[in-house]
Parts: structure tokens; C-alpha cells; sequence
């Protein structure tokens, strides 16, 4: 057996057994220290004959390699070994619960105001607002309404003055005046917002939400009107198809006049939409009524058009199950948490509207 | 309005079954509410006796009757009625009946501790009237014990919800007539009876010429020696049918003819009239009772039918007592007149009345019907009542004229989208009993005199579709362009906003636009109030001066509900006047309670004024306003607690006004009473958010990325004690904008070894500069440069 040799068993001899980093420092300096074992070899180069000693070199730094890698490796492990140990004392119990905090939702109104907006922007509708105290003349009288009109009966109105001059607006129509008595046609928007009326039970709040709509340009037929609440109803909803209705109905600003029904089942108690032998009223339209047109200076001759309104509450309660509308302004903690949205649930077209 | 098959039927020859007729309705816009059996409803209610009246045992005003309902037992009924008496004929709902008015299904029950099976109804329990201060008095008449009240058990009716277009509907042959021109049946021409009239009309009519004159013609007969009585079976249960209380067969036939043909009749008892009819204005404070047994007192302008004395009657709106026939009367006089809607309507309205007469005048009566009305309803009377029919006596004129359109065929394909053939439409139109004459393409339509409703050529398309039916239109397809922006910069803000308060832990809430003035006053900033003419409360009786009075009410019941950490906000209007426009939208947010209640690792506080500060000053810099842009100050309204709260404006104390925020005021705590009295709130006005006239992109510096150490040094600063801090931040972050990156203030520390006038704050300052890592050298100067601007601008010295 070489020198070489024997300082190789003796090595695994002893690194087997170190279990500590200072048992591995011993060894280090055991054989690579100024008088360690392999520096010793090192040093019997220069007295070797020339012929043996590249060999010897050669074997000799092989086996110094390998050693010192053995002993890198070696503190590798302890190291590991240390780390583990200490981390065996740092566990703590993951089930426990995570700091508070406190989880913000979106009231269902906005949120779907926010849907509704989304599906009509894809067919070029914009949005446009107004006041909620109205004039008398801009709420009714503009829209064909006049003082003596049995309609007016229908919108039991909050006053503001003794003369009956200023109102809280019954619908969101008025803002259809202000619209096209401020812009030019055509004219494309949909108008969501508060409205008013001084009834109140369990199907009826003081304050609800309408949503109104108006299309005036050159050529704008019922058929049109029609397929714009097809498109809506269907993407409000979320569903393929839909059974929906068309019956003539009455509001003084538009002529001819319709309700449109959607057809509904129930099923396992749960309302489906769309499908089903029952109807369910969901909004009102018609063709805007000339006298409107003519009330904003536009000609009825050259441009025409559909207007149409609907309760946001309502379909809101529709599409997520809410039964009682008097709920949606009561600002009870545990139905706002149960029926708000998360506030990154953004309805997009393209991402769909809702979860 | 409510009809039965079999009296539609003796109008319309059908063969169509019941529901079809029920789909047509509703396809042509009259649409069908709901249909009742009769017999399964009404059935159930029994005539009874009250054999024996009781005083209750535990209530004063209550009694316990005797009632035999013509079964073996006598019931005992607890009964609230004044009338309740012994021996007293009325009607007797059983347990499981359904009473009509309030839908509401009877169940024996404990009354005060007696057992009550079942109840007596009054007139308005039952729908009959609005007759609620009693129960209904019946004839004696001991062999209808147990009977059914409502006779025509069989008849189903049908409830149809007629738009206030559509006048001529308000009659059972108006509605016939619509469905007749659908083609599922044929209208019957009325059959006139003959008649005699042999005498004299003894009561002399006028309408006098006053500047309101309300009525335009006045139609009457005088039929004398007749005897009222009870109407024939027939008559009877037509108006039971339709929900009407029987009175006598005068009165019956007045309604009858209006239910039939939309023709209000009235009658007065001749004997009673001062000599004679005179339609005129109202005197002010003329005074008349209704034939509701209300007393009146007129305005100036109403139109009365009065004779030489008195008001008799409100013309098209209700009859007084003084005229009124009793089935002792002798000899009447029947009125058939033509009333205008206006006047109808502002009378009615003035004075509160609403009757099945005005309701009709005010929609618009046929005015050519007066002559068919008094025909009928003579001829009905006379057969009925016996007497002698007087000649018609007709004063006035039809003011109305015939109205004749244009109507140009291709218009209707120009709004509805489909054709519709000339044939189609004549059609229709001579269905619909419209005239018209016909020149190519175009006609000329004379509107019938029953629809008022008809006025121009738009309303002869509807007339078209409505019969056609809607179903026919095809759709057109949306495009999918948009060629304008969705939303506006301020509408973008509004949605951003929410979602920018939620992300904080802020509930979303909806409420009303009105409040409770005595809370609302707490918060408001000086605006004036806005009161609301016709509350539906007395607590929702002001429009909101600020967003935070609903939120407190309802932060206040969630407390009480035991939820006491709560973070709510709504984005809304709040108004500062009363005309259209002054309102603005405000973000508004109340926050209560602590943080980190009941948590096994926060250790849990208050919540305080920086945790509302950083809420909003976060949402700010969210809606886009650059964190540099706020300007905070300590100015802030009465309703924040004045040391904790602050304002903050854009770029200046000068600049528009962002938001408040702070500590909610504790006197409104404590006169609100909340159980969690840590409050606070922010607001933020939307509409002085600027609105960047660059996009961001247009506007961020370019980036260059560095490999460059940053450095950091902190200063300990002696100042005075009520020096803003964020103006020394402000300061130092302005010596060198390129140099220094940030400023932190770490401490601030106010007692010992300090003056009491001044405090030690500790800022922390990060300093780069963008072409080299800054050497010592740099470092101690700009140090330097630092401790000598705050000395000479604040008088800070550097605390050793």
C-alpha cells in the first residue's frame, strides 16, 4: 500500500466518523494544515526522482481533490443538519387564523349598473345623467304629460314646493329632454339613476332605480328597438336564448307603447329566466311620441327613434335571487356582506360579467 | 276594470274559448291582471243573524255575537262593530274564507281570550264600497240565513288593467268592440228598444256661461210616477258580478248603463230640486254633502249642478244627498252630460274624490253618447220602475270637433319596420268602427268620438300594430360600434371610486336621497334645508345636506344589531338647494369601532384619525391625484371633532376641496346615542377631482435604471410644538428634488429634555442622485444643506 493510499483510508476513516464542524476543522488541519498529511506529500515532490514524480504529482493532486471535496461536502451536510435541527423548534401552527381585516363589497345596485353599462357600451351606447329635483315641466309636461293628464296619477310624486313647480323625478325620462335639448342627434344613451315616488310598501321604496334608454337617429324602427332589448336581455342575463313578449301598453312619450315580458319557470324554488310557460313584466319602451321630439326642437318628419325604461332593483333581484327590494336600502352589515360583490369582480365583456 | 264572459258576450258573438279571448286581450293592450273564479271566493260568505250581542268579556270595544249562519250550531264571533246588535241581518265570513279587500285568509283564533270562528264583514271588507264603520245591514228576511251572498257563484271575471288612453275600454262594449277587430269574434250592433214619451220635461235646465264652465252639454229626462224598487234579479247579480253593491233599481241602472257602454248617468229625485237645473261654477266656500256622506266645501270655479238654492251635486264626480233617490222616490230626473276632463280632474283633485264616474269623464267620455244613454237607461227604468218618460231635453253643444288624419301607408313600415297592406289596414280600421276614405296610398281617417286618444297619424299606426300584433315585428340586430365613450371622466370616477372605498374594507350601501331633518341638521355644513312637500314620514322629511346623515342612522342600527366594527360608505347625491342641479356627488364613509378586536396576534386598538387619513388619501391618489397635490390642513367642518380631523385641498390651502376626514364630532355621538362611539368619516367631493388634461403615459418622466446606492440619513429636529409637520416634510422634500427621494417622519416626541414649547421630531431622508452613489462628501452637504434650510425657515435646530 502507497503513502498515498494509506492516507486515503485513513481520511474515510475519520470523516465517517465527524459529527461536528470542529471534528471537521480537526481534520482539515490533520491533512491539509502546514504540517498536515497531504502537505507533507506535497513536499516530498521537489526530492522525487524526475521520472516518478509527475506520476506521483499527478495522484497526489487527485487525491486532493477528491479529500477536499469530501470535506466541503461533509459541511455541507452538517450545515444542513444544523439548519434542520434549529427549524424543528420553529413550527408553529399554521391553522391558525390570519390577521383580521375587514372585506369591502359592492352594493348590488352598482354592480349592476356597472353590467348593464357594459353591455350597452358594446352597441355604441353612451351614458348620460341628470338631477334628481326636476322641474314639473321637464318630468311630465315635456314628456307629453300635460297638468290634466290621468298618467300623471300613475307617478305618485314628492314635491318640493307649494306650487308643484319642482319634484323629485318620478323616472329617469326627463333626462332624455335635457339630453337632446342640450346635444346634437343622433342620439345613443342609456341614463341609470335614483328615482322617486311617495309610495311605499313591500314591493314599493320610496327610492328606486331606473334605467332609461334612448336611440334618435334617421330610420330607427320598432324593429330595432326590439332587437336592442333581444341583445340586452340576453346578455343581462347571461343566457342564449329568451322567450320575451312584446305588449301594447301606454306612456304618454312614446307611440306605439309596449311592456315587454320575459318568460320565467321555477325550478328546484329557484326563478329561471328565459325559459318557461310565465311572464314576468320587466320594462316599458315604445317609439319616442312626436310631441316629445317636437318639445326639443327636433323634427319628427326627419328623426325618430325608441326609448325605453326598466328597474334596475328589479332586475338586479332577478338575477341574484333578491326577494325583497326594501332590502337594498337598509343597510343591514349581513346583507350587504351576503349579497355585495367583491370589489375586483369588474363586469367586462370580454372576462364576462359576472362570477 | 273588472268583466264577466257572459256580459262581454252580448256584445261580442264568439266561439272562441274563455282563454284565448284572455290571450287576445292582453295581445292588443289590454292586459289581463288576473281572473277569479266567483264561487270558490265569494261563495263562502253566508248571510247571518246575530241572535245575541254581548259586551266582551276583556275589551271595551269589542263584542261577542250570537250568529246563526244556518247550520245546526250557533256561532260565537267576536266582532269590533259599532252596529253589532241583536238581530241584525249581515254577512258572515268562515274560517278558511279569503277576505277581499286585504286578501288576508280568516282562522279561528283567540280574540282577547274568546274564540272567534270566523268574522262579520263590513261593505269595504268585501270590496262592495268604502263603507268601513260598520258591518253590513241586510234586510230582515229569516229564509236567506246561509245563504251565499254573492249570487252568481259560477261567473268567472276577468280583471283587466286599462291604460289612461284608453277611455272607451272603461265600458264592456268598448272592450268587445277591440276584440272584435282581431277577427276572433263579431261585435253586435246595439239593440234600441222602443219607448214612450209622452210628457214634459218639468225641470228647466241651463249651463251658464262662466269663465270655468266645466260642462259642455246636459242631457236629462224626467220620468214621474214610477216606483223604485229593487232591481230584478238580473240586474243584481250583473253588478255583484263586477263587484258592485246592489242600492235600487234606479241606481242600478245608472250603473249598469256605465259599465256597459262607458255612459255615466245620474239621477236626482225630481221632488227635491228647487225648481231647477242650473250647471254652473262654484261660489268660494259653497258647501254641499256627497253622496259618500262627506261634507264639501268648494273652491271658486267647480263645476256644480245646482238648482235655485243649493249645490246638488259635483258634475261628473259625485251626487249630494239632498237630491238623492230612495226607493220612496217618485219621480226623478236622469242626467246624461258630457263633463271636461281638465275640470273633472282639478276638482277631483282639489277636493279628494274619487269615483268610478270621475275616473271616466276625466279619461274622456264619448260626448255623441248622451242621447244613447238616456235612451237606454229610460227604457230600463220605465220597464223596471214603471212612470212616464218626459222628451229629451238637451242643452249645450259638442265643443268637440271631428278630428279626420292623414295617414300616408308607408309610414307605418317608416316606424314599425314591416309593411302593412292598405287591405290590412282598412281592415282594422273599419273594425275598430273608424271612417275613412281612401286615396291611393293615402287616408283620410275620421276618429271615432269615443277615443280621445286618437290624434295624429302616430296614433293610427299604434291603432295598427296593437291589432296586428307586436309579435309580427322582426328584429334588427344591434351593430356592435361604439362611436363615442361609454362613460365621461367624472362617470369613470364615480364606478372607480366605489371600488376604490370597497378595496378598503368599506361595505357599499344605498339609501335614501332624503333624511331625517333633526340628524341631517348635525351634519350639515350651513346649506339650507330642503324640506319635501309630501313625506312618506315624518323622519324622511328633508332632502340630505350631507351623505353622512343616512350613514349615521344606519350605522346606528347595525350597532344596535351588535356589529360595532363596521366600515361603510355610499356615493351619492347630497343637495345644497332646492332647483334642478344644485346637488353634487360626494363619497362619503363612516368607520367605527377597533381594529383587530378578538385577534390571538394583533393586539387590538381604536380605530384613530390616521387610519381614516391614510383610507382617504389612498383613495385620492387611486381616483388620480398625485400624492404631491394634497394639501392637508386642519380646517374642517362642525360636524368632526375640531383637534382630529382635516381638510384636503388640491396644490394649496386655496384649491379646490378634495375631502374631509377625521373623528365624527363627539356631542353628535352622544346625541345620537351610538353604543360604539369611536367614529370617523371621510368625504370626498367628486366634482373637484381635476380631471388631467394628459393621459399618464403623456405625462410620467422616462425611466433610467440604475445600479446606484441610495443612502439614508436621519435627523433629530427641535422645533415648535405646533409647527406642521407636513410642512417641515414639505421643507426638506423641496431642497432637492433631484437628490432627496423621500422623506419618513419616525418619531415625535414631546417631555422631558425638551422645551415645553417644542417638539423632537425624527425624519428619516433617502437621498440618490441619478448619475453616481452619492460619497460621504456629497452626503454631509446636502446634510448640512438640510439642517440649515429648516433652521431658517421653521427655527428647527438639530437636537444633540
Amino acid at each position: 500500500m502507497s503513502d498515498l493510499d494509506k492516507i486515503n483510508s485513513i481520511f474515510n476513516a475519520k470523516i465517517d466518523s465527524v459529527k461536528t464542524k470542529e471534528d471537521l476543522q480537526n481534520i482539515k488541519t490533520e491533512f491539509f494544515g502546514k504540517n498536515g498529511q497531504i502537505t507533507q506529500q506535497f513536499k516530498t515532490l521537489g526530492s522525487l526522482d524526475p521520472g516518478k514524480r509527475k506520476e506521483f504529482a499527478s495522484n497526489l493532486n487527485k487525491i486532493k481533490d477528491d479529500l477536499t471535496n469530501q470535506i466541503e461536502q461533509k459541511n455541507f451536510d452538517l450545515e444542513n443538519l444544523e439548519i434542520s435541527e434549529k427549524l424543528k423548534n420553529e413550527k408553529v401552527d399554521i391553522t391558525l387564523p390570519i390577521r383580521p381585516y375587514q372585506n369591502g363589497k359592492i352594493h348590488p345596485v352598482s354592480q349592476v349598473i356597472d353590467e348593464i353599462s357594459s353591455i350597452f357600451s358594446e352597441i355604441g351606447f353612451s351614458v348620460a345623467e341628470g338631477p334628481d329635483v326636476e322641474t314639473d315641466y321637464n318630468n311630465f309636461t315635456a314628456l307629453n304629460t300635460p297638468e290634466d293628464h290621468p298618467a300623471r296619477d300613475m307617478h305618485d310624486t314628492f314635491y318640493l314646493d307649494k306650487d308643484k313647480k319642482l319634484l323629485l323625478r318620478t323616472h329617469t325620462s326627463p333626462v332624455q329632454i335635457r339630453t337632446m335639448l342640450s346635444g346634437q342627434t343622433p342620439f345613443k344613451i342609456i341614463v341609470p339613476g335614483r328615482t322617486y315616488r311617495c309610495d311605499s310598501d313591500q314591493t314599493h321604496a320610496p327610492m328606486f332605480h331606473q334605467l332609461e334608454g334612448l336611440h334618435i337617429d334617421k330610420n330607427i324602427t320598432m324593429g330595432h328597438l326590439k332587437g336592442c332589448l333581444d341583445y340586452f336581455i340576453k346578455e343581462f342575463f347571461e343566457v342564449k336564448n329568451v322567450k320575451m313578449r312584446f305588449r301594447p301598453s301606454h306612456f304618454p312619450f312614446t307611440e306605439p307603447s309596449a311592456e315587454v315580458d320575459i318568460g320565467y319557470k321555477i325550478e328546484n324554488e329557484k326563478i329561471v329566466i328565459g325559459e318557461g310557460d310565465k311572464w314576468l313584466e320587466v320594462l316599458g319602451c315604445g317609439m319616442v311620441h312626436p310631441n316629445v321630439l317636437k318639445n326639443v326642437k327636433i323634427d319628427p318628419k326627419k328623426y325618430q327613434g325608441f326609448a325605453f325604461g326598466m328597474g334596475i332593483d328589479r332586475l338586479a333581484m332577478l338575477k341574484y335571487g333578491i326577494n325583497d327590494l326594501r332590502s337594498f336600502f337598509e343597510t343591514d352589515y349581513r346583507w350587504l356582506s351576503h349579497f355585495g360583490f367583491d370589489p375586483l369582480d369588474v363586469p367586462t365583456n370580454y372576462r364576462g360579467l359576472s362570477k | 276594470m273588472i268583466i264577466t264572459l257572459p256580459w262581454l258576450k252580448e256584445h261580442l258573438q264568439t266561439k272562441v274559448s274563455q282563454n284565448e279571448i284572455i290571450q287576445k286581450l292582453t295581445d292588443i293592450g289590454l292586459e289581463v291582471e288576473g281572473t277569479k273564479e266567483k264561487s270558490s271566493e265569494l261563495g263562502k260568505f253566508k248571510i247571518a243573524k246575530i241572535i245575541k250581542a254581548e259586551k266582551h268579556p276583556n275589551a271595551d270595544k269589542l263584542k261577542v255575537c250570537d250568529v246563526d249562519v244556518g247550520g245546526n250550531e250557533i256561532l260565537k264571533v267576536v266582532c269590533g262593530a259599532p252596529n253589532a246588535r241583536d238581530g241584525l241581518f249581515t254577512i258572515y265570513a268562515p274560517p278558511g274564507a279569503v277576505i277581499p279587500k286585504t286578501k288576508f285568509q280568516l282562522k279561528v283564533a283567540k280574540i282577547r281570550g274568546v274564540e272567534s270562528k270566523g268574522m262579520l264583514c263590513s261593505e269595504s271588507e268585501l270590496n262592495i264600497s268604502n263603507e268601513s264603520d260598520g258591518i253590513i245591514e241586510l234586510k230582515n228576511n229569516e229564509i236567506d240565513i246561509g245563504k251565499s251572498y254573492f249570487k252568481s257563484k259560477s261567473e268567472k271575471t276577468i280583471d283587466i288593467s286599462i291604460t289612461p288612453n284608453r277611455a272607451d275600454c272603461l265600458g264592456i262594449r268598448g272592450i268587445a268592440r277591440d276584440l272584435s277587430s282581431t277577427g276572433i269574434g263579431k261585435l253586435i250592433p246595439l239593440k234600441k228598444k222602443k219607448f214612450k214619451q209622452s210628457i214634459k220635461n218639468l225641470i228647466k235646465t241651463s249651463i251658464k256661461k262662466d269663465p270655468n264652465q266645466g260642462c259642455a252639454i246636459f242631457g236629462s229626462c224626467y220620468i214621474k210616477n214610477l216606483s223604485n224598487k229593487e232591481s230584478p234579479e238580473w240586474l243584481k247579480n250583473k253588478l255583484l258580478a263586477l263587484g258592485l253593491k246592489p242600492i235600487s233599481a234606479i241606481v242600478d241602472i245608472t250603473n249598469y248603463v256605465m259599465f256597459d257602454l262607458n255612459r255615466p248617468l245620474h239621477s236626482y229625485d225630481a221632488d227635491k230640486i228647487d225648481k231647477e237645473i242650473i250647471v254652473r261654477d262654484s261660489k268660494d266656500g259653497e258647501e254641499f254633502e256627497g253622496l259618500d256622506n262627506k261634507k264639501y266645501k268648494l273652491k271658486k270655479g267647480m263645476c256644480v249642478i245646482s238648482d235655485k238654492s243649493s249645490v246638488l251635486g259635483l258634475g261628473g264626480i259625485i251626487g249630494g244627498t239632498k237630491t238623492s233617490t230612495e226607493l220612496e222616490t217618485r219621480n226623478i230626473l236622469l242626467e246624461s252630460a258630457y263633463f271636461m276632463p281638465s275640470s273633472i280632474r282639478k276638482t277631483a283633485k282639489e277636493l279628494n274624490i274619487n269615483t268610478d264616474a270621475k275616473y271616466r269623464f276625466e279619461r274622456g267620455i264619448d260626448p255623441n253618447s248622451i242621447l244613447e244613454g238616456l235612451e237606454i237607461a229610460t227604457e230600463l227604468i220605465t220597464r223596471i220602475c214603471g212612470g212616464q218618460a218626459s222628451k229629451f231635453t238637451i242643452v249645450g253643444k259638442n265643443i268637440q270637433k271631428s278630428k279626420i288624419i292623414k295617414f300616408d301607408i308607408d309610414k307605418f313600415e317608416n316606424l314599425i319596420g314591416i309593411p302593412i297592406s292598405i287591405n290590412e289596414a282598412e281592415k282594422i280600421f273599419n273594425l275598430l268602427e273608424f271612417k275613412f276614405k281612401k286615396n291611393k296610398k293615402e287616408l283620410r281617417v275620421q276618429v271615432p268620438s269615443w277615443r280621445p286618444d286618437i290624434n295624429q297619424e302616430v296614433d293610427l299606426i299604434e291603432e295598427l300594430i296593437r291589432i296586428k300584433g307586436f309579435d309580427n315585428i322582426k328584429l334588427v340586430e344591434p351593430e356592435r360600434k361604439r362611436e363615442q365613450e361609454t362613460l365621461n371622466f367624472k362617470q369613470k370616477l364615480f364606478h372607480l371610486s366605489q371600488r376604490s372605498l370597497a378595496s378598503k374594507g368599506y361595505l357599499e350601501t344605498v339609501t335614501w336621497s332624503f333624511t331625517d331633518s333633526k340628524i341631517d341638521k348635525q351634519f350639515s355644513k350651513g346649506e339650507k334645508e330642503i324640506s319635501i312637500l309630501n313625506p312618506i314620514s315624518s323622519d324622511l322629511d328633508v332632502l340630505r345636506r350631507s351623505i353622512f346623515s343616512n350613514l349615521a342612522i344606519h350605522l346606528k342600527k347595525n350597532q344596535d344589531r351588535g356589529y360595532q366594527d363596521i366600515s361603510l360608505f355610499e356615493i351619492g347625491p347630497t343637495f345644497y338647494g332646492k332647483n334642478p342641479g344644485e346637488q353634487q356627488i360626494v363619497i362619503g364613509a363612516l368607520k367605527s369601532g377597533r381594529v383587530g378586536r378578538k385577534s390571538w396576534i394583533e393586539k387590538d386598538r381604536d380605530i384613530d384619525v390616521f387610519d381614516i387619513k391614510s383610507d382617504v388619501v389612498k383613495s385620492l391618489i387611486e381616483l388620480g391625484v398625485p400624492q404631491q397635490h394634497l394639501f392637508v390642513s386642519d380646517k374642517t367642518t362642525s360636524c368632526y371633532h375640531p383637534g382630529r380631523s382635516g381638510s384636503i385641498t388640491l396644490k394649496s390651502e386655496k384649491g379646490p376641496h378634495l375631502a374631509y376626514f377625521g373623528e365624527i364630532h363627539p356631542g353628535i355621538i352622544k346625541k345620537l346615542d351610538f353604543k360604539e362611539p369611536n367614529i370617523y368619516g371621510l368625504e370626498i367631493f367628486l366634482k373637484n377631482l381635476p380631471e388631467p388634461s394628459k393621459k399618464i403615459r403623456q405625462t410620467k418622466k422616462s425611466f433610467k435604471s440604475s445600479d446606484f446606492q441610495k443612502s439614508e440619513r436621519d435627523f433629530a429636529f427641535v422645533i415648535d410644538k405646533i409647527f406642521k409637520i407636513g410642512l417641515l416634510e414639505k421643507i426638506i422634500r423641496e431642497i432637492d428634488n433631484s437628490i432627496i427621494q423621500d422623506v419618513k417622519t419616525f418619531d415625535v416626541y414631546e417631555g422631558e429634555n425638551i422645551p415645553k414649547d417644542k417638539k423632537s421630531v425624527a425624519i428619516n431622508v433617502t437621498l440618490q442622485a441619478d448619475d453616481k452613489t452619492l460619497s460621504e462628501k456629497d452626503l454631509d452637504q446636502i446634510s448640512k444643506k438640510i439642517i440649515e434650510v429648516v433652521k431658517e425657515k421653521t427655527g428647527a435646530t438639530i437636537r444633540s
